[in-house]
């Protein structure tokens, strides 16, 4: 077991302060691997298979979601990663989304 | 660490989602969070931890835990497909130590909460409950049924939590999706309700430009 901060440099806090739990990140298949840490290639490896919430990404690798953003957010400064934020409230009005979602829970009824 | 791929158990979310949302399911140790979260995730629901660092030290919050250096607060969590743009995302957590980045990772943003109780020691649901109120996030009560626990009326129960008239109280089976589901469905109704604002008076509709109060200017005397 790494201890966690060893794989972000020592650092806490990301680069970046755009991660939510349920951002959607996606990795751009044409970006080399080279010179990426083990851990970001870990990153790489599982981002590349399509698009997973900040939260999954530190689920499936066993990392805090702390550290995953810091690494996350290195990703993005290097171009390898693409975030896709969650629709802020002024594009989908929570009305609307809780509606959404209502009818989706009551589909699976 | 562990070599096998990873990518081949993650379940990937179609290109086609465009809108995430999350809901939390808080309770007290036991109360059948993590077996909720699993009846309703279309995935193999995940676990995060976190190590709590220098927000622990400054609260006196953690009560047994004072000889402690760290502590972990953990989430489990699940996700669910619900049209093709859209995904919902439950967070299991047990709601202390609230002053975590996790804790603020979970909450901002989230439509809402529901609480899970058990009959058998109501009284535990209190502190969660209170937290979610200190952050001002709307929440429905459930009440995880458990073999051989006490069956009470719903007026007592909602006597016993202290609960306001309108915050939503269900029973539930949290081993069950589709009373899960139903239980999933009375937060949203709720926060949709709370999304509709009432009248400011009785019998007066909402006037003027939406700033909570009504606008007299012509009708004012003075």
């Amino acid at each position: 077991m790494v201890r966690p901060y060893v794989v972000t440099d020592g650092r806490a806090y990301p680069t970046r302060n755009t991660f939510d739990l349920v951002t959607l990140v996606m990795a751009h298949p044409d970006r080399p691997l080279t010179g990426l840490s083990p851990e970001k290639r870990r990153v790489m490896e599982l981002c590349l298979g399509g698009a997973l919430s900040v939260a999954e990404v530190a689920g499936y690798l066993e990392l805090p979601v702390s550290v995953t953003k810091v690494l996350l957010s290195d990703l993005v400064d290097s171009g390898h990663i693409s975030a896709r934020a969650p629709i802020p409230p002024a594009e989908l009005p929570e009305v609307q989304l809780l509606q959404e979602v209502l009818d989706g829970l009551r589909a699976r009824l | 660490m562990d070599s096998a791929l990873v990518s081949d158990q993650a379940a990937y979310l179609p290109a086609t989602v465009r809108v995430t949302a999350k809901i939390l399911v808080v309770g007290h140790f036991a109360v059948g969070k993590t077996t909720y979260v699993s009846s309703l995730s279309e995935i193999r629901p995940l676990r995060t931890e976190e190590t709590m660092t220098e927000a622990g030290a400054l609260t006196d919050d953690l009560r047994g835990t004072e000889d402690k250096t760290t502590t972990t607060v953990a989430m489990d969590f699940g996700r669910l497909t619900l049209s093709e743009s859209l995904v919902l995302y439950l967070f299991g957590t047990p709601g202390q130590q609230r002053f975590t980045r996790l804790w603020r990772d979970m909450t901002v943003g989230a439509l809402g909460a529901l609480v899970l109780a058990d009959t058998r020691r109501l009284e535990q649901s209190f502190p969660v409950m209170a937290v979610l109120e200190e952050h001002g996030l709307p929440y429905a009560v459930a009440v995880n049924h458990f073999e051989g626990a006490p069956r009470f009326a719903e007026p007592e129960v909602r006597e016993a939590l202290d609960l306001l008239p309108e915050t939503p109280l269900v029973t539930c089976d949290a081993r069950d999706r589709i009373s899960s589901t139903h239980a999933l469905i009375a937060l949203v109704q709720y926060l949709q309700a709370r999304q509709t604002p009432p009248a400011p008076f009785p019998g007066g509709g909402r006037v003027g430009g939406g700033l909570g109060y009504p606008l007299r200017s012509s009708a004012c005397p003075n």
